[in-house]
């Protein structure tokens, strides 16, 4: 097939199968997210992101991110260390390169806890409404009413810090808008005509939530997901600050600055590199989730 | 549903949400590893020692009952004794409290003063470059570590520019010079007259309040903007502008006025999260407020401050929910007359 006939085969306005419609929509999605620059700029970060994690120690030497070398404590920049050494004598260009790993382990770790958390609540708060329904949103109301990082602190302080319980402390905080989200998805489509076809046909319950009603929800929790990325990332990071996160010698972006503080004044660049590393990466996260937001809402007018 | 029968809901959802508060530090007090019989009898106690001691306390009641206990001590105001101070817990945080007030008070002020114009300037002048500036702003803004940003400030304005001054709420020389009536400094300051001690803390207060102002402007004005472009997109804007109203005041008067309904809301949360912001802030600044007391009780294992001060926070929340719930038909006279 020729490249314009493959454009407009992606782009008939009246598809001759269910698999043309489908990859004809992503394409239009596509097309609508590449013409926003802010938008790719966004996604080519957090492409980047990925890449360095994986690549890392391709692109550092991994005994350099902990290593510590005491003579060469606190060196500014240099060709042996782009980034300067920190009070340890630890190379900053390969800390911060492993950090990356660090901080998208626990944003997936958080995703993959609220996600199904917060679809395990609202769906079926959602459709079966009733007393059902207030007992679970009654319980969301109630995690939304909480502080975020002062909770994670409270959980920090009695299961004590570690990268683990600081994901279980974002995920506690962070579900409830999801359990909302899917509730308010779900409600408008219940008494859609193609769940009361399927439950003509017999369908379960678990089958309409599961088979016809989940699917639908998993974009905007999935938008929603992106647009929290910066936001899950800078507390994590807050975590870390105060101590609470991922623990020494680990290569924590929040920790390393917190390392750098006593050394601010003389040796900027150790508080300061670590910080720029969270700032474009949640710069990134909040560009690209905003354009897939766009595209989504321009999709529903 | 009647004013009052909305009221009473409203009030209802917060008791709920107060238990929920309460269940949860209670759980977090209990799942600690610590063993708190343990700590108190030592290592070397005979088995009825630890016995005697663990009914003493009440540890071998059922959980509801202890619950129930607990709920009783903490409505009497009564969050236990810090272990660092060995002041009542409440005492410390009615101290420091102020501290952390003033410096988020001032942060909400900049941030409302400075993110609503900036947000209705933006959504008027859409696509342009004014928007595009102000878009850019607040995108750095709420994506920048506060603690991060503390930091960078005083390397810049304190360390290198000299204008500002230091970590701290006052300079050593300037303490306990002026009577504490309100707790907030800079106006304890001003009621006694004392010119010095005034100028001294405001220099301590500037860019503490001027970085978690700027928190809040980011996200006030990305707000402003969405409420304004969805007020700007009504018939009644075009029947205005279509009556010869000066665009102007329809754009100020006109639209702003009616997405201060749903600012109203947003500018709780934004309180509210300043009041979180402030544990990260007071750290980096060294301010003595409520956040940093946490940050410090945390690290020596005083879980009794630590949950005081989760409960003093998750309060306030729910106190700031509260006021926009019923400060909502006071500003939108529509959720009056269909209540």
């Amino acid at each position: 097939m020729s490249g314009a006939g493959l454009r407009a085969w992606l782009l008939d306005p009246v598809p001759a199968s269910r698999r043309q419609a489908r990859i004809g929509r992503w394409y239009r999605a596509a097309l609508a997210f590449g013409g926003n620059g802010l938008a790719m700029a966004g996604l080519l970060i957090v492409l980047a992101l990925v890449l360095i994690a994986i690549a890392a120690p391709l692109i550092a030497d991994p005994q350099a991110a902990t290593l510590q070398s005491l003579t060469d404590r606190l060196q500014p920049a240099s060709w042996a260390h782009p980034f300067g050494t920190d009070e340890l004598g630890r190379d900053i260009f390969a800390r911060t390169v492993f950090g990356a790993r660090i901080t998208l382990t626990i944003v997936a770790l958080v995703g993959l806890i609220v996600v199904p958390v917060g679809l395990g609540i609202g769906l079926p708060a959602g459709y079966f409404g009733g007393a059902v329904d207030a007992v679970l949103m009654r319980l969301t109301d109630i995690f939304l009413a909480f502080p975020r990082l002062v909770l994670a602190l409270a959980f920090a302080a009695a299961l004590g810090p570690g990268i683990v319980n600081a994901v279980v402390a974002i995920a506690l905080t962070t579900w409830p808008p999801y359990a909302r989200l899917a509730r308010a998805e779900t409600m408008t489509r219940r008494d859609a005509e193609f769940v009361q076809a399927a439950v003509l046909q017999g369908a379960s319950r678990a089958s309409i939530l599961f088979r016809q009603i989940l699917p639908l929800c998993l974009p905007s929790v999935v938008i929603r997901l992106t647009l929290d990325m910066a936001g899950i990332i800078i507390t994590a990071a807050g975590l870390g600050f105060l101590g609470l996160g991922a623990q020494p010698p680990a290569p924590e972006w929040g920790a390393m600055v917190a390392s750098g503080r006593q050394v601010l004044l003389d040796q900027w660049w150790v508080a300061t590199i670590p910080g720029i590393a969270i700032f474009i990466t949640s710069v990134g996260f909040n560009l690209f989730g905003d354009g897939l937001r766009d595209v989504a809402d321009a999709r529903g007018a | 549903m009647s004013a009052v029968r909305r009221v009473l809901r409203t009030l209802f959802s917060v008791v709920l949400t107060f238990l929920g508060l309460t269940m949860v530090t209670f759980f977090i007090g209990r799942v600690i590893p610590i063993d708190p019989v343990l700590a108190i009898v030592g290592p070397k106690a005979s088995v009825e020692t630890y016995a005697r001691v663990r009914a003493e306390i009440g540890l071998d009641l059922p959980l509801p009952v202890q619950y129930w206990r607990y709920l009783t001590r903490v409505l009497h105001g009564d969050f236990g004794t810090s272990v660092i101070t060995s002041q009542p817990v409440l005492q410390d945080m009615l101290n420091v409290f102020p501290a952390t007030l003033e410096l988020a008070l001032l942060a909400l002020f900049i941030g409302v003063a400075l993110g609503v114009p900036l947000g209705v300037v933006s959504a008027t002048q859409r696509g342009r470059w004014p928007d595009h500036l102000i878009r850019l702003v607040s995108l750095f803004g709420y994506s920048m570590p506060v603690f991060w940003l503390g930091l960078v400030g005083l390397l810049l304005f304190y360390a290198k520019l000299g204008w500002v001054a230091g970590p701290g709420r006052i300079d050593v020389g300037y303490e306990d010079l002026v009577p504490t009536v309100t707790g907030l400094l800079t106006v304890d300051a001003l009621l006694d007259g004392n010119r010095d001690v005034f100028i001294n803390a405001v220099q301590h207060l500037v860019l503490p309040a001027s970085i978690l102002g700027y928190l809040s402007l980011a996200y006030i004005a990305r707000m402003t903007r969405s409420f304004m472009l969805g007020q700007l997109r009504q018939e009644y804007i075009l029947a205005a502008l279509a009556k010869g109203l000066r665009p102007a005041r329809v754009v100020w008067v006109h639209a702003l006025g009616n997405a201060w309904v749903q600012l109203i809301t947003v500018i709780a949360l934004t309180f509210g999260s300043l009041l979180e912001g402030a544990v990260l802030t007071e750290t980096v600044f060294s301010w003595p407020g409520l956040g940093l007391y946490m940050k410090n009780s945390l690290f020596n294992a005083d879980l009794n401050a630590v949950l005081g001060g989760t409960m003093l926070v998750g309060f306030v929340y729910i106190l700031l929910n509260l006021v926009s719930d019923l400060l909502y038909p006071l500003v939108d006279p529509r959720a009056r007359s269909r209540a």
